[in-house]
């Protein structure tokens, strides 16, 4: 890490606020002289996609707000009146309704990239369990948001969530009642998922904080897997990842574009254009894209709470991955076999999408059964054998020598030692 | 001001003086020290008794043998009560997301039965959501007679679920026991309700047959208030 920062600012007044709000160090220090691995790829990049995803949602969530009504009368005309009467009010809402899609884009690939090169083991435990809330916080979010245009799929997609909780043995009907605040989806439902989805990304925002705190407290972990050990493995943060960041989020924006100017509607519901309806369920309910394997885990168990705690297990077990895969190298680069078991584990993740958009019959039951069966196993059996059973490659000697083609490597990592 | 030295506590423990009662764990800068904060978290301060003798709360805890004194007492009351006034003040801002007095005093609705014909279902609603009056036909009434208990999932005779006398109206909550959809009636394997969200089958009592559902469809209360009106809530 950094020595103690030299920075000063030039201007007298800047010396005099600085003295007594030293934040312009702070930010120096952080972001401008903290030193970056000098191998990071463009894998790394979509940590700054993200918060630029959530400041993208904060900001056109407030706009949407000055002209969205939470009430069951007067919900979906108020989202049709933004589509059509507010000036700007397609562009706003299209870029925040696709916003969310691209937040789990973004986050998913986040995640994915810690788990290929153990960005979740020591000493980053407290950093990737961060990761995990902030995960349940944007699920929590997004769904909440998804209810607010009243139209089809928000009611019985919120209808069917808040039931999850039913499963409860004893209290759950009554928790039920409390998410309601009534006896089924209904005005108090509606309007306090309005004041907590305004809520949620302002808690968001302040777990990445502690997020970044924690990154900044241990260091970036890199393509490598290996700790920074001299300086010439290093780089400051400005101008090299400052640069390689925003060329990401420019070419991540203009995906984005694509999807607000062109598609719009692509990953919404047709369904979603009819204003709900309580006393008819539309055929087929699916979630938003974003949710579809976990709610293809949830069909595949044959028992309501089985299936929710399978569900709520999925994503619990994301926070004891750290315990669960004891390697003690970090990057799949340097481990033959669970590199192939991580590629199995993307295409079932995929897969369980999939079969989340179909119906729940037949061979899409079975299917889902299995590859529910394949996610578990993943966790609680392949990585803890592969703990003790894989033999790493060996690593390079330092993050220089990886980039530098440099061959000495280091004796290959007995179990054991680090 | 580096990174690191904000890391260890430091900028907070001087931006906020309120955390500097953390920063003896995480590296103690001198300012910090001397934070006004500091004294009253941490600080012991001498305490008279009986004996005498000056004692200091830093001590009184560990005292070998001694009986606990009244410092430790104060301590416990006072966290005691700090306890149950979060509990009574957290409590309103649970419950004020119960359902309220308006939405239950919704909480019942009448239906005058005479216009549904035999073999109709009509949807009222109930609370917020559907309620199914089913005119059932003799065939159904019979199906629904004959279906033997162990074949049911949620083991319920069609008795149990209409009124004597009124064998013909079967009045249930049209909300699926499995995850809140609304059946769709007369389908299915059982000529009930279908479910179509995740594949549940009703028989034509409501009763749970095939699917993810862990319960028959509920019976709400209600009575007849003559022969062909009845109050549901």
């Amino acid at each position: 890490m950094s020595g103690p920062s030299n920075f000063k600012p030039k201007s007298a007044f800047l010396q005099w606020t600085e003295r007594r709000l030293p934040i312009l160090g702070l930010m120096h220090s952080s972001f401008v002289a903290y030193p970056t691995p000098r191998n990071l790829n463009y894998w790394w990049t979509f940590g700054g996609i993200l918060s630029f995803c959530l400041g993208v949602q904060i900001i056109t969530g407030i706009v949407l707000a000055m002209h969205y009504t939470p009430t069951v009368a007067g919900a979906f005309e108020s989202v049709e009146h933004i589509m059509r009467d507010v000036n700007f009010g397609w562009l706003i809402r299209y870029v925040h309704a696709n916003g969310a899609s691209m937040f789990f884009i973004a986050v998913y690939i986040h995640i994915f990239r810690g788990l290929y090169y153990g960005s979740y083991k020591e000493p980053r435990e407290i950093l990737w369990i961060l990761g995990v809330i902030i995960f349940l916080l944007m699920m929590a979010t997004a769904f909440m948001g998804y209810v607010l245009p009243w139209g089809q799929m928000s009611f019985w997609g919120a209808t069917v969530i808040t039931n999850l909780f039913s499963a409860l043995p004893g209290v759950g009907p009554k928790i039920v009642e409390l998410l309601w605040g009534g006896y089924s989806v209904d005005q108090p439902t509606l309007q306090r998922f309005f004041s907590l989805h305004y809520l949620l990304p302002f808690m968001i925002a302040g777990v990445v904080v502690l997020h970044i705190w924690a990154l900044h407290e241990v260091g970036q972990n890199n393509p490598a897997g290996i700790d920074v050990k001299s300086d010439k493995d290093t780089v400051p943060f400005t101008p090299y990842a400052t640069a390689k960041d925003n060329f990401a989020m420019v070419c991540f924006m203009i995906f984005f574009a694509w999807f607000v100017f062109y598609i719009p509607n692509y990953l919404g519901h047709a369904d979603n254009y009819i204003p709900a309806n309580p006393l008819q369920t539309p055929t087929h309910i699916v979630p938003e894209w974003y949710f579809l394997p976990f709610y293809a885990i949830l069909r595949a168990i044959p028992s309501k709470l089985g299936g929710v705690m399978a569900m709520f297990g999925s994503i619990a077990l994301l926070a004891f991955l750290p315990w669960l895969d004891r390697a003690k190298t970090r990057s799949a680069r340097y481990r033959p076999l669970f590199k192939q078991f991580f590629w199995v584990f993307v295409i079932v993740c995929i897969g369980l999408g999939w079969l989340g958009s179909k119906p729940a019959e037949g061979a899409y039951v079975i299917a889902s059964r299995i590859l529910t069966a394949y996610y578990f196993i993943h966790f609680l059996v392949i990585l803890p054998l592969l703990s003790y059973y894989e033999k790493p490659a060996p690593v390079p000697a330092s993050i220089a020598d990886s980039v530098l083609g440099n061959q000495p490597l280091a004796p290959a990592r007995v179990k054991g030692s680090r | 001001m580096t990174l690191e030295a904000f890391n260890r506590g430091a900028a907070i423990g001087r931006i906020l003086p309120v955390f500097a009662g953390f920063a003896p764990r995480i590296g103690a800068t001198a300012d910090m020290q001397a934070s006004p904060f500091r004294g009253v978290l941490l600080e012991a301060r001498p305490l008279r008794r009986d004996d005498g003798k000056d004692r200091n709360l830093a001590t009184t805890k560990t005292m070998n043998g001694d009986q606990p004194t009244r410092r430790d007492f104060l301590y416990i009351a006072t966290g005691a009560v700090g306890a149950v006034g979060a509990a009574a003040v957290a409590w309103p801002l649970i419950h004020q997301m119960n359902p309220d007095a308006s939405v239950q005093a919704l909480a019942s609705t009448e239906v005058d039965l005479s216009p549904i014909a035999e073999g109709q279902i009509v949807t009222v609603k109930w609370r917020g959501k559907p309620v199914f009056i089913s005119h059932r036909t003799k065939t159904e009434i019979q199906a629904a007679e004959a279906t033997p208990l162990r074949d049911l999932p949620d083991p319920q005779p069609d008795s149990a679920r209409v009124q004597k006398g009124k064998e013909q109206w079967l009045i249930v909550v049209g909300v699926c026991t499995h995850l809140g959809c609304v059946p769709l009636g007369h389908q299915g394997d059982y000529k009930g309700w279908f479910c179509p969200c995740h594949g549940s089958h009703y028989d034509t009592s409501g009763r749970i047959r095939k699917g993810p559902a862990p319960a028959n469809l509920v019976v709400p209360p209600y009575v007849f208030t003559t022969d062909t009106m009845v109050r549901i809530g």
